[in-house]
């Protein structure tokens, strides 16, 4: 390492201020501080800091969301091979068909924020920011699989300057990132971000004539008859093991249940996603799951499903557990952070069941509720406020 | 029976160099410095000549706002220097020690106004704090309680209290209630059975910042504005005492030697501003590199030259640690080391018990970035203000939001833990001690 260190140290002037390559400073500065851990000492307050950094903290939410990635590779391949009448192939055969399938978005995901977060970067003179990571891997994961590359360009490119570089860079926005790029894909390019030909990629091979590509959520929407079987690609029905699996077609990343689940430990145990977050946005999910199940009507088929159920389906608990914890984006009072998550639950499940234009909630709702977590924080605060203040009052009495 | 007070929130760094039970006398420092800047909220004017003799607790330096404040002598001697920076701010003055050690006698008076100059006139009155502003106390301006710690809770820190001073203790916060129309409370850790007849005792237990001015006001009266209290600490308040039972200013300190690159951690018998060169004569342990001495405990203390430096406010404690700038770890960020000491259990250091000492340097070990995660202060920061805002409130410079939201409370060391665990590696005690400062020029 010393050897390297030392050739790396080498070029280093070039990048400086007055280098040939000082247009690539936060470039090179990116991959340096990549590879050897800053040796800046500490120059006023704490002489001592926690060995934890950003860079850290977003590689460990990757991390959590391997499981999801890798099942959901595998889950293409899948979902391609049995809506084509193959269902028997190898495990790795699968696995790379999906691979190979979403590889490109996720390049591209990464290629074009990255980009724009190193130009912007060297723009303003500051380092190289992690945030994005987390967000280039994301947003591939909760898109359909036969998204077009450059769809997702123009998308992320957006959210990246829109929704986060305009409002001063990483902990600077106030929505979620991979959420803003997909809600701009939905509204924007409404057919292939919804109905039943997007979600199973076919790659040009004709599929089996029982096969429906519809999400379980898109079945739901789309019946007359009130509860319905839920069934796979095709028409078998789906099991509660299937549907905790993830075995059934859907933006790749967020149908495994168990997966989700995993991620959802590793966050919580590392201590980098806020349990009260979780546990309220569950709570929040079920009340309302179980009113609409209690009350369930043929206007609305989706309340037909079981409380458990409903919060395994679609992209509801990757939601909650990847995109309602990020901390930028949701609140940051312990009081506001119980309140934030129960109303994403709640509202995600409302939208899903009560606006059948929308077969899925998670999105919007987290967005919404992205949008009031600042009201949420400030009401919190001013309630220590009033507290702080009638303790003088209480005082002058 | 006192009252008791459980701080639940906080943290306990565990460092290695805890000072053993040895304590040895320092006999052979003879240069002794005053550094004006550890006492922050007045300007400091040079009373003396370089040459001039002095006795021990005569006037080094006055106050220009009120020339009855002084920094005073801890020894007598001949004044060696007085060391000026940019725009001839005095950076230092230095005393040789020379001669009879002849004392000041500050005389005894009952009356409060000549309690008070007494103690401004002997130096001590400079060695309490205020707050709001955490600084040197307004002159005329009656404190609401006057708050006393007889114990130090940050990392590798000494016992704060001894046996034989604490009839000088009763005496100085007997004094102190005089200077005080509200109460004076003494805050001892929890089981060290220390009573006062003179004050109102609390007992707390918990890790640190439970030692804190800050965290003991907040939990038992905080400061709401436009009111003021007076801390100090018991090693002051017993110098007070002394002072005023005998007329003569004790300058002796207990400095704790701590720290990973102390050869031999322990307790020395010194004087206030002795100069570092002579105290850590052949106590520095040079094996691991550059070594950081600090003067104080490593989350607040000031960094100081270890040849030419002093020990500086307030007098307890040296710490020597590893620098660390040679380092060069590699892809630190994703390290299993379970050495690595982290909060986070995402290093597997929990794994080990974060209680055992650590290794640390003074690297930030991280890039400096803007405010990501949330909830990180709230866990080691036990009053009932909310950090996040609080700091971004100081950013903005938002006068009113910084009243609103408790800034009148807080000193820079109640942010320095936060500091600790910050994955911002934001310099949170700077930006506080420049809220205060701003907030002092445009408020009074």
């Amino acid at each position: 390492m010393k050897g390297l260190k030392r050739n790396i140290d080498k070029i280093k002037p070039h990048f400086e201020k007055g280098g040939k390559l000082n247009k690539l400073h936060s470039v090179f500065d990116g991959f340096y501080t990549f590879l050897f851990t800053p040796n800046e000492t500490s120059r006023s307050g704490v002489h001592i800091h926690d060995g934890n950094d950003s860079k850290r903290t977003m590689i460990t939410v990757v991390i959590a969301l391997l499981p999801c990635c890798l099942f959901g590779m595998w889950n293409i391949g899948l979902q391609h091979f049995m809506a084509t009448g193959n269902p028997d192939r190898e495990f790795f055969t699968l696995f790379f068909y999906g691979f190979f399938a979403v590889l490109p978005q996720i390049l591209t995901a990464y290629i074009v924020g990255l980009g724009i977060e190193f130009i912007v970067a060297q723009m303003r003179g500051h380092e190289i920011q992690e945030g994005f990571l987390v967000s280039g891997i994301l947003i591939p994961m909760i898109c359909p699989v036969d998204t077009p590359c450059w769809m997702l360009a123009i998308a992320v490119a957006f959210a990246v300057i829109f929704a986060k570089e305009v409002f001063g860079g990483t902990g600077h926005n106030f929505l979620n990132v991979a959420l803003v790029t997909r809600a701009f894909l939905f509204f924007s390019y409404p057919s292939k971000m919804s109905g039943d030909n997007v979600f199973v990629k076919l790659g040009g091979t004709p599929a089996v004539d029982s096969y429906s590509g519809a999400t379980p959520l898109g079945q739901l929407a789309s019946s007359t008859e009130g509860a319905v079987t839920i069934t796979d690609v095709i028409g078998n029905p789906l099991s509660c093991s299937d549907i905790f699996f993830g075995l059934y077609p859907g933006s790749w990343g967020e149908t495994s249940t168990l997966c989700i689940l995993i991620g959802a430990a590793i966050l919580l145990l590392t201590g980098i996603a806020n349990w009260r977050i979780i546990l309220s946005a569950l709570a929040g999910g079920f009340c309302m799951a179980a009113v609409a199940h209690n009350w369930a009507s043929p206007l609305y088929p989706v309340s037909y499903l079981a409380p458990l159920t409903q919060l395994s389906l679609g992209g509801f608990l990757f939601a909650i557990v990847f995109m309602a914890t990020d901390p930028v984006t949701a609140c940051r009072t312990n009081p506001g952070k119980y309140i934030y998550g129960f109303l994403i639950g709640m509202t995600a499940i409302i939208i899903r069941i009560y606006n059948t234009g929308y077969p899925e909630g998670a999105m919007l709702s987290v967005l919404l509720m992205n949008c009031f977590a600042p009201l949420i924080d400030y009401c919190v605060v001013n309630m220590n406020i009033r507290r702080r203040m009638r303790r003088i009052t209480v005082k002058n009495q | 029976m006192s009252n008791i007070i459980k701080i639940k929130k906080g943290l306990d760094i565990p460092l290695k160099g805890a000072a053993d039970g040895k304590t040895t006398v320092d006999s052979s420092t003879v240069l002794f410095g005053i550094v004006p800047d550890d006492f922050p909220g007045y300007t400091w004017k040079a009373a003396v000549k370089a040459g001039d003799s002095v006795k021990c607790g005569d006037a080094l330096l006055f106050a220009k706002e009120d020339a009855r404040l002084c920094l005073t002598s801890p020894v007598a001697g001949t004044v060696s220097e007085i060391h000026r920076g940019e725009r001839r701010k005095i950076e230092y003055v230095s005393v040789k020690k020379e001669g009879e050690q002849t004392q000041n006698d500050f005389g005894s008076p009952t009356d409060k106004e000549g309690i008070l100059t007494k103690l401004m006139n002997s130096g001590l009155f400079a060695m309490i704090r205020q707050r709001p502003f955490d600084i040197v106390p307004f002159i005329g301006v009656t404190p609401r309680d006057i708050f006393v710690t007889a114990f130090d809770s940050a990392p590798l820190a000494a016992e704060m209290t001894k046996a034989d001073m604490m009839s000088d203790l009763e005496e100085g916060l007997k004094v102190l209630g005089e200077l005080t129309d509200g109460k004076v409370y003494l805050s001892v850790r929890a089981g060290s059975g220390i009573e006062s007849r003179y004050a109102e005792v609390y007992e707390f237990s918990g890790p640190h910042p439970a030692g804190n001015a800050g965290t003991q006001i907040a939990a038992i009266s905080p400061v709401n504005k436009g009111e003021t209290v007076w801390t100090l600490d018991a090693v002051t308040a017993a110098r007070i005492g002394k002072l005023m039972a005998s007329g003569i200013a004790d300058y002796n300190t207990d400095v704790a030697l701590t720290g990973e690159d102390m050869k031999e951690p322990h307790v020395v018998e010194t004087t206030i501003g002795a100069s570092l060169g002579t105290l850590l004569d052949n106590q520095l342990d040079h094996s691991n590199g550059k070594v950081r001495v600090i003067s104080g405990n490593v989350l607040t203390g000031d960094r100081v030259d270890w040849k030419a430096g002093f020990l500086r406010y307030p007098y307890r404690q040296i710490t020597a640690i590893d620098e660390g700038d040679q380092t060069d770890e590699f892809m630190g960020w994703a390290s299993l080391d379970p050495r690595k000491y982290s909060v986070s259990r995402s290093f597997p250091a929990f794994l080990r018990g974060l209680s055992k000492p650590f290794h640390f340097d003074a690297r930030i070990k991280g890039g400096h970035r803007a405010m990501i995660m949330s909830g990180e202060y709230d866990k080691v920061f036990p009053m009932d203000i909310y950090p996040e805002y609080l700091i971004k409130a100081i950013m903005a410079k938002d006068i009113e939001r910084m009243e609103q939201l408790g800034i009148y409370e807080v000193a820079p060391e109640d942010f320095a833990l936060p500091e600790f665990v910050d994955t911002s590696k934001i310099e949170l005690q700077k930006l506080v001690r420049e809220g205060l400062d701003y907030l002092r020029k445009e408020t009074l």
